[in-house]
C-alpha cells in the first residue's frame, strides 16, 4: 500500500515547490456531491491521476468494510488498541516541520502522510484537523494566514493521497500557542509546523 | 451557505463589572514631546468639606502630560486659587504658565458631587472655559478626563481623546484576557476571559460592542460581543480559519478573513453574521483588511508580490493597488479617522517598527525606535497611534504622536499586554 503512494507524493512535492504563488490544487471537486464516499472517492482520484486511482478506490472500499470485526484482527499485531498511538506505527508521529518563511513540505514526511492516509481512507468516519503554526516574529494575524498556508499545503497532500476535503480540516493558529516558548532560532524551528490531531482523540 | 448563527450568553466566560477590584493600574512613561509645548497650570481642586482632595488635576494632567502638548508648571509654593476672583495672574505669570486650570467640589445630596471648573488664559486674563459637572462617586476618572480633554480642544484647536476606551488583550501565564480600560490604561475591565488565545479585538463604530477572534473552539472563530450586558454572538465560523475582523464605518458590516474557499481571503459579512460576500480572489495571502473611513476602500496586506506589502481594493471589488513599496515586510495596516494617514508596521533589518505613510503624498516616516511592534491604532482624534511592543520581554502598550515626538508606555507590572484597539 505505501509503494502505492510514492508517484503521488512526489507529484506533491513538484507541486508543492510551486504553491507559494498559484492558485490551490482542485481537491475540492472529489467529493462530487455522491452520497456514496467510496465512489465519489473514485470519481475524484480517477479525474486526477489515473492508474493510482483505482487503488485508492479499493482502498477506499476495503477502508469501508475494515471498520468491521475482520480489519480489527488484521491489524492486531503485536501493538494492541489504536494504532494510532502505536509508538512504531508512522502514525503516532503527528508534526511537521518547515523551513523559515516556506511552505513546502519536505520529503521526510512522505512515510507518515502515507500512513494517515490509509487510515483516514480505511476509517471514513474518522475526521482529522491540520493545525498550522508559525514563530513569533512579525504581525499576528499575517502569522495566521502563514500558518494556514502550511495547513493548506498538507492538506493538499493528503488530498492527493485520496483523503477526501469531508474527512480534513485545515486550521491556523498562528504564533498563538507556540510548542517553545523561547525566542532563539531553535525555538523558532520547532514552532514552524503543522500538526495533525484526530478529532476523537 | 451560512451556518445558522449561534447566540449565546458568556457562560464560563465571564463578564466583570466591578472596575475597582481590578489589579495595579498602567502607568504612564512619557519620552519626548512637542517642541513649543503649553505651560499649563492645574491647581488641585478644593475638596468638598469633609471629603479628601479628588485626584482630578492628577488624572487630567497625565492625560495632557502624555499628549506630549503641555508643560505642566509647579503650582506649590503659592496660594492655590479655586475661583477666578482668587486668582492673582501675576503670580502665574511668574511661574512661566500660560494657561491655568481651576475647580472646587462640592458635595451634593445622595452621595453625589458637583465639580466646577475653569480653564483660565494666564496673558489674556480671561476665561477659555467654565463647566460644572453634577457626578456619581464612580465618576470621578470620567469627570476628569473630560475636563483634559476641554482643556486640549481649548488650547490646541484639536478635539480630546481622552474620554475614549482602548481595548487589549492580557496574557498571563496560560490565561488571556480581553480587557476594556479608559484610553491611559486606567480602570481596566476584563469582558473576556479565556484559557485559549484571544486576538484583533475592535470597537464598533459606536462603541457598544467588541469584534475579535476567539480560539476556545480550537481554531481561530471571529466573535460580536456586546459590551453592555456581555452577550455575544459568533459572526464568522466557517471551515477552516476564521479572523483578522474589522467594523464598516456603519457598523453594519464586518471585513473578515476567511480560509473555507482558498488560502486567506477577504469577505465582507453582516454583523450578524449574515449576507457573505467575497472580496478578494486569488491563491495568495490576503488579510489585515481594514475600511477607509468613508467605507469605500478596504486596505489590507498581502503576499501576492512575493512579500508582505499593504494594497487597497474598492470595497465593490476590482481593481486592487499596492500601497506600501519601500521594504519587504509592511503589514497591518491602520487608518487615520480623516483618511490621509497610513499607520502601519515595518520591518527594517530585523526590526518591527511604526511607519507612517501620508497617502496622498507617498511619503513615509517611521514612529518608533523600539524593535518588535504590532498592531497600530488610532485615537479617535487622529494624534496619536497605540500598540504593542516588547520591553524587558514582556508585551506592553504604547502611544506614539503622529508626529514622532512623543512617547508613551502604559504598562502593567508582571502582565503580558498585547493587541490594543482603540474605540471612541
Amino acid at each position: 500500500m505505501t509503494k502505492i503512494f510514492v508517484p503521488l507524493l512526489l507529484a506533491l512535492i513538484v507541486a508543492g515547490c510551486g504553491t507559494t504563488g498559484g492558485p490551490l490544487a482542485t481537491v475540492e471537486d472529489r467529493t462530487g456531491g455522491k452520497p456514496d464516499a467510496g465512489s465519489a472517492q473514485a470519481a475524484g482520484a480517477g479525474s486526477r491521476t489515473g492508474a493510482e486511482a483505482t487503488e485508492t478506490t479499493g482502498l477506499a472500499a476495503t477502508g469501508v468494510s475494515a471498520s468491521s470485526l475482520d480489519g480489527r484482527q488484521l491489524d492486531g499485531g503485536s501493538f494492541a488498541g489504536d494504532q494510532r498511538k502505536n509508538p512504531a506505527s508512522p502514525l503516532s508521529k503527528r508534526s511537521i516541520y518547515f523551513d523559515y518563511d516556506s511552505f513546502v513540505v519536505k520529503d521526510e514526511y512522505r512515510g507518515m502522510l502515507e500512513a494517515h492516509a490509509g487510515y483516514l481512507l480505511a476509517n471514513k468516519g474518522a475526521r482529522a484537523i491540520l493545525q498550522g503554526n508559525t514563530d513569533e516574529r512579525g504581525s499576528r494575524e499575517y502569522n495566521l494566514a502563514l500558518g494556514q498556508k502550511r495547513a493548506e499545503a498538507v492538506r493538499k497532500a493528503l488530498g492527493l493521497l485520496g483523503v477526501s476535503d469531508v474527512q480534513i480540516e485545515a486550521v491556523s493558529f498562528g504564533e498563538e500557542k507556540p510548542r517553545n516558548e523561547g525566542n532563539d532560532e531553535a525555538a523558532y524551528a520547532e514552532n514552524r509546523r503543522v500538526d495533525l490531531v484526530y478529532a476523537d482523540e | 451557505m451560512l451556518r445558522a448563527v449561534l447566540v449565546f450568553p458568556l457562560m464560563g466566560l465571564m463578564l466583570l463589572a466591578n472596575a475597582l477590584t481590578a489589579r495595579a493600574a498602567m502607568e504612564i512613561q512619557v519620552i519626548g514631546g512637542a517642541a513649543n509645548k503649553i505651560a499649563l497650570a492645574m491647581v488641585p481642586f478644593q475638596a468638598a468639606p469633609g471629603q479628601p482632595q479628588p485626584a482630578l488635576t492628577q488624572i487630567a494632567g497625565d492625560d495632557l502630560n502624555r499628549s506630549g502638548q503641555f508643560r505642566l508648571v509647579d503650582t506649590s509654593g503659592v496660594p492655590a486659587p479655586f475661583e477666578p476672583a482668587q486668582v492673582n495672574y501675576a503670580t502665574w505669570r511668574g511661574k512661566g504658565a500660560e494657561a491655568l486650570v481651576i475647580g472646587q467640589v462640592a458635595a451634593l445630596p445622595g452621595g453625589r458631587f458637583e465639580v466646577r471648573f475653569r480653564l483660565l488664559d494666564v496673558v489674556k486674563q480671561t476665561q477659555l472655559a467654565g463647566f460644572s459637572y453634577n457626578i456619581a462617586p464612580e465618576q470621578w476618572r470620567a469627570t476628569a478626563h473630560q475636563i483634559a480633554d476641554i482643556v486640549y480642544e481649548k488650547l490646541t484647536g484639536t478635539k480630546g481623546a481622552f474620554s475614549s476606551r482602548i481595548a487589549y488583550v492580557q496574557k498571563q501565564g496560560k490565561k488571556f484576557e480581553l480587557r476594556v480600560a479608559d484610553a491611559d490604561g486606567q480602570n481596566p475591565r476584563t469582558v473576556v476571559r479565556s484559557s485559549e488565545p484571544l486576538i484583533s479585538p475592535m470597537f464598533s463604530p459606536d462603541g457598544s460592542r467588541l469584534v475579535y477572534v476567539s480560539f476556545e473552539d480550537k481554531k481561530p472563530v471571529v466573535y460580536v460581543q456586546s459590551l453592555s450586558d456581555g452577550s455575544r454572538q459568533k459572526v464568522a465560523a466557517f471551515k477552516g480559519s476564521n479572523s483578522a475582523p474589522a467594523w464598516s464605518p456603519d457598523g453594519r458590516r464586518l471585513a473578515v478573513v476567511l480560509t473555507r474557499d482558498a488560502a486567506s481571503q477577504i469577505y465582507l459579512i453582516n454583523a450578524d453574521g449574515s449576507g457573505l460576500t467575497r472580496l478578494t480572489e486569488g491563491g495568495n495571502i490576503d488579510t489585515e483588511p481594514v475600511f477607509s473611513p468613508d467605507g469605500q476602500t478596504v486596505y489590507f496586506t498581502s503576499d501576492r508580490g512575493g512579500s508582505p506589502q499593504i494594497y487597497r481594493v474598492p470595497v465593490t471589488g476590482g481593481d486592487v493597488r499596492r500601497v506600501t513599496f519601500s521594504g519587504s515586510y509592511n503589514v497591518s495596516p491602520a487608518v487615520s479617522p480623516d483618511g490621509r494617514l497610513l499607520a502601519y508596521i515595518s520591518r527594517d533589518e530585523g526590526r518591527f517598527r511604526v511607519a507612517l505613510l501620508e497617502l496622498a503624498t507617498g511619503q513615509t516616516r517611521v514612529l518608533t525606535d523600539s524593535a518588535r511592534d504590532e498592531s497600530p491604532a488610532f485615537a479617535p482624534n487622529g494624534q496619536s497611534v497605540l500598540y504593542a511592543t516588547v520591553q524587558g520581554g514582556r508585551g506592553i502598550l504604547g502611544t506614539v504622536s503622529v508626529d514622532g515626538r512623543t512617547r508613551a508606555r502604559l504598562s502593567e507590572s508582571g502582565v503580558d499586554a498585547r493587541e490594543p484597539a482603540w474605540g471612541p
